[in-house]
């Protein structure tokens, strides 16, 4: 099978040199790439490109079973190739809520069938997200989706013992437990973050310390029963104080933070438009320069895109009646590259870290997130930089439109992508895989 | 100016424009013939989303002294669910040719959304949304206030008005509080803690717990917010008991105000809670003058709105 | 380059005024039952005049008639008010919002009077129209009767006025400006042509150009 000569791309960022792909591995680096290169390669002149490893997002929202108005796993994972994601970790509050093993082996398998990027489903710690009995954790960690990532996401597991046992349970298949961390009561009818701008445009608040709060208990709990706890979303500068602490102690805790939790603000509000309700909310421009801090010192372990497809009429309406969440994945890579890269906080290798090898790592994803070398698989993502776009929703892959960015200038490109050495991206089109097209090799 | 949604859209010159004109409209109301004829032939939509029969009825005898006609839309226990309603509900109109929408809506930022969404192109008035504003009710408040301690004329400087009780869920003092002080007044919120929001430090005013020591500082007027039902179950104060002792305006606290000072309340009012039936039926008590001066102010922010050349105009 | 030419200077329009008011006497018989209203804004202080030329003409003219009465002639005042259009004008929707103005009606009201509209440019006759609409309105006076200090032809009503200071040929690609010392330090009646540019000093520049058509 033809393979690609990738001419001149900077891994990492790092010194140009040479990649040949082939059978779905990285078969050569450097000048060995070219001489062993044929002429049924295809040659991509990548100068100027940056190659990263294919990235991994912790969390999706892919809609599908339930709502494929808004995404299908097809179209929620071309828009994941698009942004030069390899991997994406789907969640489970679908309908019906990959609970079971059933569930979350038909996901994977949609995935594959797709062909765009491995996706890895999210098990639900309860039965139906409603926070009572645990779901078969076990059955769905052993099913083919290998699931090792369990959320409630969208709910918080709040019953202090249930969460204790989750952790606990998780621990004899290596799962984690990403919470969803927000206090119910203190979140009633919440509606955007809790503070000045909240008082003035009379939206109900959702305060810092619901967060906080949970969160504080969580690595508690952690450190007590020694399980694996992810922070979902983390949004605040309480929060992050809270993981840097536990960090500081010893507890087996990650942290994530969205794209869209590093660049905006509540004051977007004030606009009424739905397009910038998400849960947890937008919070302060100081907190925004907490959690990029908090990513920049490593407290905060990934950035994760938290995308969350909406229809049109559950977005074009009043504040209070519009869903919350925001698509990401086609921005994700360039809000880092904007607030990390270009702020100087980050080299590539910085963001190959958070947007590709810990995620991996922490979803216990085997074949991405692994350093550019001969042998590796070819899950990569070639980036220009230098690029520069204005972000319109309409010619995204996505198939809902709820982007916060939309109409923003944004920096970098992604220009290519490759899942096992197969180009899902090329040249920015996305590509459909041999299997759907009939054209088997 | 395009809409009237908030009163941080109006300026000192804007809003005292506006209550010029209401004093203009309030003239002619003491006429035998009340009605006017520079809205004919218009159409103006009440569309209600919340029960609100005073406001409503207010807006009404507004656009009808002004010859408008007058189409009501309550859209409450009607089959609107989420999210469609209000834009279905605005192409609605817009099919039927309203020339202006005065919209009530239960969540905040509603009118905004009716006025910027696209979905129409007509004048939006806001009778009330959510927690946010009701800048009528705040320009009725001020121009009643204007009367009694300015003349009828120019702004409020210098004058002291204490707002008191639920600020937190009280679109009514948020408007005050901006309008009243962009017309120069001095205002000093009271409440317990528990009803006042997260981010009040920011606003123009003052914030004190301490209703008795507020009403000792030179006050011109005391503006009374009506306490919601079910506010009294849900926990931010233990009683009404104990409400009405440490926030009512009793004949007492009545009693220590200076002779020229004014009593407000919005209405429709709980007496015995947060104000008691000797101050209310005080002579300093407005309530009544305040439902009168409604329409007069209700009718000058339909004529600016509406009787004007609309074409390149801004928001005001 | 734009032309304007002074039509009527002050002394004119003096003269004017004063003819007008001996005008109003004689055909209504002295100054009885009479009631001015102007025209915001520069028909109000030509109803301010007018009336005090009337009180001092009519003052003049009972003295003259009654010469033997030994208490002397009593003092004569007409009764001034102003009449705010705006409300009726019919280009409501057409002009930027307009303030409106208080109206003013002398003690007495009205009702059963002659009232004497008093306007200081008279074109389409729409103003008039509106002041007819809006003293419906407020009353029912016996008659109405109509004072303008210019008339520039182009009517687009059946509207005359009763009493003309000054007729003035225009076109209608002119602009007629009205200037009173009450409200511009002075007084003059000038035309200017369509490319003069407008009085930086007026307050409302559509209203000082053309009365208030």
């Amino acid at each position: 099978m033809p393979g690609y000569l990738v001419r001149s791309v900077a891994p990492l960022g790092a010194e140009r040199t040479d990649l040949l792909l082939r059978d779905g591995v990285v078969v050569a680096l450097g000048r060995d790439a070219a001489s062993q290169a044929g002429s049924e390669d295809t040659v991509i002149d990548a100068d100027g490109l940056v190659a990263l490893p294919g990235l991994v997002d912790l969390h999706t929202h892919l809609r599908e079973p339930g709502r494929e108005d808004t995404e299908t796993v097809d179209s929620g994972t071309r828009a994941a190739a698009a942004g030069g994601f390899t991997a994406v970790h789907a969640m489970a509050n679908t309908a019906p809520v990959a609970d079971t093993a059933g569930v979350v082996e038909q996901v994977w398998r949609l995935g594959r069938d797709a062909g765009w990027a491995d996706v890895r489903p999210v098990g639900a710690v309860t039965i139906g997200l409603a926070g009572e009995r645990l779901a078969e954790l076990g059955a769905m960690a052993t099913s083919a989706a290998a699931v090792r990532v369990f959320s409630d996401d969208g709910r918080c597991v709040w019953d202090p013992v249930l969460m204790r046992r989750a952790l606990e349970y998780t621990k004899a298949f290596d799962g984690v437990v990403a919470q969803h961390a927000q206090e119910p009561r203190l979140t009633v009818d919440a509606q955007m973050h809790e503070g000045v701008v909240s008082a003035e445009i009379g939206l109900t608040g959702w305060p810092a310390v619901a967060e906080e709060a949970i969160i504080a208990r969580d690595v508690l709990l952690a450190e007590h029963v020694g399980g694996r706890l992810h922070v979902q979303h983390l949004s605040t500068a309480g929060s992050v104080e809270i993981i840097r602490w536990a960090k500081a102690r010893g507890i087996a805790v990650t942290a994530e933070a969205t794209p869209h939790h590093l660049l905006l603000t509540d004051e977007l509000a004030r606009s009424y438009d739905p397009v910038y309700k998400v849960n947890p909310p937008l919070r302060t421009a100081e907190d925004v320069a907490a959690v990029r801090a908090g990513l920049a010192d490593g407290t905060i372990d990934v950035v994760a895109t938290d995308h969350a497809p909406h229809a049109v009429q559950d977005k074009d309406c009043e504040w209070a009646a519009a869903a919350f969440g925001m698509t990401g994945l086609e921005t994700c890579l360039a809000v880092v590259q904007q607030v990390m890269v270009e702020e100087g906080s980050f080299t590539w290798a910085d963001v190959a870290r958070v947007l590709s090898h810990t995620p991996a790592r922490i979803g216990r994803v085997t074949d991405h997130g692994r350093p550019i070398a001969v042998g590796e698989p070819a899950n990569l993502t070639l980036v220009d930089p230098a690029a520069r776009r204005t972000i319109d929703p309409r010619v995204q892959q996505t198939a809902s439109r709820n982007s916060p960015f939309a109409g923003r200038e944004l920096p970098g490109e992604v220009r290519w992508t490759f899942l096992r050495g197969r180009a899902t991206i090329a040249d920015t089109v996305a590509v459909l895989a041999p299997s759907r097209t009939g054209a088997h090799a | 100016m395009r809409h009237l949604l908030s009163t941080t859209d109006l300026d000192r010159d804007a809003a005292v424009a506006l209550l010029d004109t209401a004093e203009a409209m309030a003239q002619t109301q003491s006429r035998t013939i009340k009605k006017l004829p520079a809205l004919r032939g218009l159409t103006i939509v009440n569309l209600f989303f919340e029960d609100s029969t005073r406001t409503r009825i207010s807006f009404e005898a507004a656009a009808k002294r002004l010859s408008a006609d007058v189409i009501n839309f309550s859209a409450k226990g009607s089959s609107v669910s989420k999210g469609e309603s209000l834009k279905d509900t605005a192409q609605t109109l817009r099919a039927i040719g309203a020339d202006a929408v005065v919209v009530r809506h239960p969540s905040s930022g509603a009118p905004h959304r009716l006025a910027h969404a696209g979905w129409i192109d007509t004048p939006v008035v806001n009778a009330g949304d959510g927690m946010h504003q009701h800048p009528t009710q705040a320009l009725l408040d001020a121009f009643t206030l204007r009367r009694h301690l300015a003349d009828g004329r120019g702004d409020l400087a210098g004058r002291h008005v204490v707002v008191v009780g639920d600020v937190l869920h009280s679109r009514v003092a948020r408007s005050n509080v901006d309008l009243l002080a962009t017309l120069g007044a001095r205002v000093t919120l009271v409440a317990p803690p528990t009803l006042l929001p997260i981010g009040v430090e920011s606003w123009r005013c003052a914030v004190t717990y301490d209703l008795d020591a507020a009403l000792t500082d030179d006050v011109d007027a005391v503006m009374m917010l009506r306490v919601q039902r079910e506010r009294m179950t849900s926990g931010f104060f233990p009683s009404e008991r104990e409400y009405a002792r440490r926030y009512g305006l009793d004949g007492t606290r009545l009693g220590r105000l200076s002779d020229h000072a004014l009593v407000l309340h919005p209405g429709p009012m709980n007496r015995g809670l947060e104000i008691s039936a000797e101050a209310a039926d005080s002579p300093r008590s407005t309530v009544v003058e305040q439902v009168a001066n409604g329409v007069s102010v209700r009718m000058a922010v339909l004529y600016t709105l509406l009787a004007g050349d609309l074409a390149g105009e801004g928001d005001a | 380059m734009p032309t304007t030419r002074v039509v009527l200077e002050s002394d004119e329009i003096s003269r004017a005024l004063t003819r007008i008011a001996h005008e109003i006497l004689e055909r209504n018989r002295g100054s009885a039952d009479l009631v001015l209203l102007g025209i915001p804004r520069r028909g109000v202080p030509l109803a301010t005049r007018l009336a005090g030329r009337i009180a001092q003409a009519d003052a003049r003219g009972s003295q003259g008639q009654q010469p033997d009465d030994s208490r002397g002639p009593a003092p004569v005042t007409v009764p001034v008010g102003e009449i705010d259009i705006t409300l009726y004008r019919d280009d409501i929707r057409r002009r930027p919002t307009r303030g409106l103005t208080p109206t003013r009606l002398p003690e007495g009201g009205i009702d059963e009077k002659t009232v004497i509209l008093v306007d200081d440019v008279l074109y389409s006759g729409r103003s008039v129209r509106a002041a007819l609409d809006a003293l419906a309105d407020l009353g029912r006076p016996r008659s109405v009767q109509l004072v303008t200090l210019v008339d520039r032809g182009h009517r687009q009503l059946p509207i005359r006025a009763d009493y003309v200071g000054k007729n003035l040929p225009t076109a209608t690609s002119e602009r007629v400006q009205v200037q009173l010392a009450e409200i511009d330090g002075h007084d003059a009646v000038s035309i200017s042509d369509a490319g003069a540019p407008e009085a930086p000093a007026a307050p409302e520049p559509s209203r000082t150009g053309e009365g208030s058509e």
